[in-house]
């Protein structure tokens, strides 16, 4: 049963296309991972499904939730679909509240707009969710601002404001990367606990491959602007088939076995003003052959939950040792 | 708190001192006052009589010594033109200022801000390039050239208002658009570019993340961060309120307070100098003291002292 159904959805800014139709489903309760450099377009896919996109972009195709278009509601609606529907939280926690006013007071706009609660029952459950999200002392805390907390914390405060409308789907842009690595962990352990407590489902953006692993079902990897390889995430980690999967995997550092080089995936990502014809990761592309330079691949199902866009798919990746370094879920 | 106002009020008592020291130096090195107010032509006698009654005989640090502890003591002195009380002098013509600046200063207030934040939330719409073009006309002409053209305009060509003196509402309404809207227009740029740098912020998007509709979130979550420059501005504003009309007063002939500074000066008359002097550093110091304190209201970061 799906929740949220995109098809087809481009985004242009100032006649520069960064989102060349994006596919994707999200099924109720799910775990899907978005994973890709900075600028692939992981965000921007979200950010436009949920219209927080600046005016000046122009967007394409559907964004479906019960039978309506998201990209066609009018304001009003849409901000009724916000936080209440589908909440979604960002990188940077310290600058994404806001400065100069108490977290409780926060919270409790997000929780007076969604749930018709008023009074001192808003103020109850917004200590109820700051408990929920692991802040001790939450009763004393709700009267502090966001430079009181640290930037743990104020991930935490973020995941408590998005919890407040009860949505059905939280997306979570890199909701880990600002912070360090101890924290990054809790983090994470929150939002996994949390799914596990509310059965909401999870769009979890981010370029760390262990971190997605750790939360998601399923996974779709992008590369400037297009979903290029998708499935469940033991299994496209196991197996990477696209060339620029694999490469994100060869690039990553190794606890254990002997010591290596990091194999980098050479050149950079294409500007989005100069793509290159044919398929956009054909010019950094060890595997790519002539017809790559002319011919854009598209998503196509490989076999049973795998897609690919890919004309020459890697046919057996040669790490099938790689399971150790992520305890997939 | 209290430590904090005790540095600031003690560092007001030194600019206060500063201007009124300043001002002692210019006024006196610049002309002997019992030339201009006597006429050089007076019978040498005379002069002399005039310098030794208001000690202008004393070695000038005397004078200075003698002035200063004069002000401490609360006492501004007399004019030496009529030897009318400089503070009396100079408080009957406050009135009249006030007829303008304050109604300016509202159609500042109420026009610029506003306007700043339509224009902010329109970038690139008409009305913005208006603003803009508006804002740049209203910092870069002087208020006479401005007067100038408004009477022009209102008074000579329509003839719908007065072009001088102080008989009737009608003919404040000049010297007031003067005043205000070149303040409108510049408090609007200030506006403008705060609501422009505070809506790229990450916490707006939270905010309408979470679901708050566009209008709270501009009022709730985008002003009250675009404040702080605002507040500043408007703190000189306030603080010009009783000389901030210098020029316009001369070029409407409007009896107030700047008006008075101009022919004080023009006759070296130190007292009443002095005296509006003193009103202004003091009307300024406390708009920014003031102002100061409104930082701690608006912007939690920047409160000192107290928690951490």
């Amino acid at each position: 049963m799906s929740l949220v159904e995109i098809t087809g959805l481009t985004v242009a800014f100032d006649g520069v296309r960064v989102l060349h139709g994006i596919d994707l489903t999200i099924g109720k309760g799910e775990a899907v991972g978005l994973v890709g450099e900075s600028g692939c377009g992981k965000s921007v896919t979200w950010l436009a499904a949920l219209g927080l996109l600046p005016q000046k972009a122009r967007i394409g195709g559907r964004v479906m939730m019960e039978g309506a278009d998201l990209l066609t509601m009018p304001r009003s609606e849409i901000e009724k679909v916000r936080g209440a529907r589908i909440a979604m939280i960002f990188q940077d926690p310290s600058s994404a509240l806001n400065p100069i006013i108490r977290v409780g007071r926060q919270i409790e706009e997000a929780i007076a707009l969604h749930r018709g609660l008023t009074g001192a029952s808003v103020r109850a459950e917004a200590k109820r969710l700051l408990d929920l999200v692991g802040i001790p002392d939450a009763s004393r805390r709700l009267d502090n601002y966001p430079h009181e907390f640290s930037g743990g914390q104020n991930q935490r405060v973020m995941i408590a404001m998005a919890l407040a409308g009860n949505p059905d789907l939280l997306v979570a842009d890199e909701p880990t990367t600002a912070l360090d690595a101890t924290i990054q962990a809790q983090i994470l352990d929150l939002i996994v606990r949390l799914r596990n407590e509310t059965g909401l489902a999870l769009v979890f953006i981010s370029h760390d491959l262990g971190a997605v692993s750790q939360v998601c079902e399923r996974a779709c990897v992008m590369y400037a602007g297009r979903i290029i390889e998708s499935g469940p995430t033991a299994e496209l980690f196991r197996q990477p088939r696209h060339p620029y999967t694999n490469g994100l995997f060869e690039a990553l550092p190794r606890l254990d076995g002997p010591r290596r080089r990091f194999v980098p995936i050479e050149g950079t990502v294409p500007d989005p003003r100069h793509m290159p014809a044919g398929c956009a990761f054909s010019p950094r592309c060890r595997s790519a052959r002539e017809n790559c330079h002319h011919t854009q691949p598209a998503l196509a199902t490989l076999s049973g939950t795998r897609q690919i866009a890919c004309l020459h798919p890697l046919s057996d990746s040669p790490a099938s040792e790689r399971q150790r370094d992520f305890a997939v879920a | 708190m209290l430590r904090f106002l005790a540095l600031r009020v003690a560092r007001a008592c030194i600019t206060v001192a500063l201007v009124v020291t300043f001002a002692f130096i210019v006024l006196r090195l610049s002309g002997d006052p019992a030339l201009i107010i006597l006429s050089p032509d007076s019978p040498p006698e005379a002069i002399a009589a005039f310098r030794k009654s208001w000690g202008l005989d004393d070695p000038i640090w005397q004078q200075y010594l003698r002035y200063f502890l004069a002000i401490i003591r609360g006492d501004l002195g007399v004019s030496m033109r009529d030897g009318q009380s400089a503070i009396m002098l100079v408080a009957e013509r406050i009135p009249a200022t006030l007829q303008l600046t304050i109604p300016a200063l509202l159609i500042k207030i109420g026009l610029g801000i506003p306007a700043g934040i339509y224009a902010a939330l329109h970038r690139n719409s008409a009305i913005d390039r208006i603003v803009m073009i508006g804002a740049i006309v209203g910092f870069t002409m002087p208020s006479f050239v401005l007067g100038l053209l408004l009477v022009l305009i209102f008074a000579v060509i329509l003839g719908w208002f007065p072009s001088g003196g102080q008989d009737t509402w009608m003919h404040a309404i000049l010297p007031v658009l003067t005043l205000g809207v070149g303040g409108a227009a510049i408090l609007a740029r200030f506006t403008r570019s705060a609501m422009l740098e505070v809506l790229g912020q990450p916490y707006i998007r939270t905010a309408s993340a979470k679901g708050v509709p566009w209008a709270r979130v501009v009022r709730g979550h985008a002003f009250p961060n675009a404040s702080i420059p605002v507040v500043t501005i408007v703190g000189f504003m306030v603080g010009s309120l009783f000389a901030g009309a210098v020029v316009v007063e001369s070029l409407f002939a409007w009896p107030g307070v700047g008006r008075l500074l101009v022919s004080s000066v023009a006759n070296r008359d130190l007292a009443v100098v002095q005296c509006i002097l003193l009103l202004v550093s003091i009307t300024m110091v406390v708009s920014n003291l003031t102002v100061d304190i409104l930082y701690g209201y608006l912007d939690p970061r920047l409160r000192t002292g107290g928690h951490t």
